[in-house]
């Protein structure tokens, strides 16, 4: 749905160029959540801003559903935007406009006749969780609201595509949490298509159904954020995912731990999508005769299930036990056993 | 005993002499605030990366608001007499003090709404440009209601100082308190009077204050 080729911004300032975004190609679904994660300065603000031509790419082209961003004159660049909707890490509300003539604004601009204004921005209202405050104005609210007011503002004129710039950086955890699940929400009742950009993977590995990794204006690694969950292939996208997960390196050794039971055994289990791990551990204490504690670990959702390892501790007869484990290793999780020396 | 602490005052000529002052000010304040929006909105968009950058125009525009900022009252208005005898007809009485009092104030508050256009948030203008909005919709719905307050701050400021203005232009004949004053005070040495129309004047500077700030903080919801 979405192309881009070649895209690329330069900066020309009095000491030198910079390449904000340089050469980048990336396609981008109908309906999906697009993550793109970088440090600062990797050039993800530029990039979403050329996405809209809110900057215009020195060369490089840009689709957005069949049609040519890039090639848009002024005119039809502005009709063309109110396809797209963006929000933004300050929210960018206007402040002298309540929460329902903030709402209202794109609709005047795309000439919609007052009354159905009216009861298009109640139906939005609704929407993001805000019925009710619609008379109240931006200063009244609290960060997490006000971003809800541009979330509904950015999809007043029914978008293809949104747009998030650092969408929830200014948010604490629990408000960034609230946001990215209206995210999702949006996504799966309109089907709308989503590219966002973050520096935290927390954001990605929430909501994202595929990642990109800039680095110096270039996506340097991209997939199923699963698949760059598990087999992140360079350092920086290691690091990334390692601020989610901690560092693996670091991981008690399944041996080591192994060493401080004299019965039963110790299995690591690493789970890659689909089932969730209460659901798998209770099944096998139910179904067989073992008991089944879990040591320690990190499991972590992702939009396409979820991903980590969990050390557990099996007690019970030997024959049980390994029932236990056949059971689980016929699953899509994989079962590591801990040997004695 | 009011006649007899101002035994020189003239009522019924105080009460024209004040008509004339409000009247003089308020016609030009609202004349000096079309103008002033105009040549702020001017210098706010044609400067360096603003929505119509336009370098030859904006130093024309500025340096004009600097020139005619530069001049002094009192020489404006005699500078201006024969522009003001074509425009008005006649060089005496209220109405021939307004384009001169206009002249004189408007590039003054232009560079004020200039800084308070500048004051508004670049996002917000942004987030407009990303929705569509054509350069028309963002200076009547963005760039204007959002720095609002300021504008009437600014224009209570310029207004206090047109009546101050006003004064002066008693010079020329214009009528009003400052020319009442000057002609009974100065020239007839009744003090009682110029004490009147001091107090008068500082009465009409005072609501002009106080309306200016009730409507600001009315505007205000930041
Ligand atoms: N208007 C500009 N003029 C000159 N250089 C710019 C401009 N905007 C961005 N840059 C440069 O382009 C590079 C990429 O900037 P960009 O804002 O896209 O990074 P970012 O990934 O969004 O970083 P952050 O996470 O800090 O927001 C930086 O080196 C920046 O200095
Ligand atoms: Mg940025």
């Amino acid at each position: 749905m979405i192309s881009i080729r070649g895209l690329t911004k330069i900066y020309h300032t009095k000491l030198n160029q910079i390449k904000a975004v340089d050469d980048l190609d990336l396609d981008v679904k109908k309906g999906e959540i697009f993550g793109v994660i970088g440090y600062s300065g990797a050039g993800k603000s530029t990039f979403i801003r050329l996405m809209n031509r809110l900057e215009n790419p020195t060369s490089g082209k840009i689709m957005i559903d069949e049609e040519e961003i890039t090639a848009l004159s002024k005119d039809q660049l502005r009709v063309s935007r109110q396809g797209i909707g963006m929000i933004f890490q300050h929210f960018n509300l206007l402040w002298s406009r309540t929460v329902h003539e903030n709402i209202a604004f794109p609709l005047e601009i795309a000439g919609v006749p007052k009354a159905e204004r009216i009861k298009r921005v109640d139906e939005l209202i609704d929407l993001v969780g805000l019925s009710g405050r619609g008379d109240a104005y931006p200063s009244q609210l609290s960060g997490g609201q006000k971003q809800r007011v541009g979330i509904a503002r950015a999809l007043a004129n029914n978008p293809k595509v949104l747009l998030c710039d650092e969408a929830t950086s200014a948010l604490d955890p629990e408000t960034t949490d609230s946001i990215l699940n209206l995210l999702v929400d949006i996504n799966q009742k309109l089907g709308l298509t989503i590219i966002l950009i973050t520096h935290e993977m927390h954001v990605i590995r929430k909501i994202c159904h595929r990642v990109a990794v800039m680095e110096a204006g270039k996506v340097v690694e991209q997939g199923d954020v699963l698949d760059v969950f598990l087999h992140p292939k360079l350092p920086v996208t290691k690091r990334f995912v390692e601020q989610v997960m901690g560092d693996r390196e670091q991981d008690d050794a399944l041996d080591k731990i192994t060493q401080s039971y004299t019965t039963g055994k110790v299995v690591r289990l690493h789970f890659v999508g689909e089932i969730t791990n209460q659901a798998i551990i209770s099944t096998v204490a139910k179904q067989f005769d073992v008991q089944a504690n879990i040591l320690q670990g990190k499991i972590t959702q992702t939009q396409k299930g979820a991903y980590g390892t969990l050390f557990v501790h099996f007690d019970g007869e030997e024959s049980e036990i390994q029932k236990a484990i056949d059971f689980i290793t016929s699953t899509s999780v994989k079962v590591e056993v801990g040997l004695h020396d | 005993m009011i006649k007899q602490l101002f035994p020189n005052a003239n009522w019924n000529e105080l009460w024209i002499a004040s008509y004339e002052t409000l009247y003089m000010t308020i016609i030009s304040l609202v004349g000096t605030f079309v103008l002033g929006i105009l040549l702020g909105l001017l210098l706010y968009l044609t400067t360096k990366n603003g929505i119509w950058e336009n370098k030859i125009l904006h130093v024309i525009v500025s340096a004009t608001v600097n020139i005619l900022r530069a001049i002094p009252f009192i020489i404006l208005i005699i500078l201006l007499l024969p522009f003001t005898d074509f425009l008005v007809g006649s060089i005496r009485g209220p109405n021939a003090a307004l384009p001169a009092l206009i002249i004189g104030a408007a590039p003054f508050y232009g560079r004020l709404v200039e800084v308070s256009l500048r004051e508004v948030d670049k996002g917000v203008i942004e987030a407009a440009s990303a929705m569509g909005a054509k350069t028309r919709t963002i200076i009547f719905k963005v760039l204007l209601p959002e720095s609002m307050p300021g504008l009437v701050s600014n224009l209570t400021v310029t207004g206090i100082a047109l009546i101050g203005y006003t004064a002066i232009a008693g010079v020329i004949g214009a009528g009003g308190l400052g020319d009442f004053a000057y002609y009974y005070g100065f020239q007839r040495r009744a003090t009682d009077v110029v004490f009147i129309c001091t107090v008068l004047i500082v009465l009409i500077v005072f609501i002009f204050q106080f309306t200016g700030d009730w409507i600001t903080n009315k505007l205000d919801k930041r």
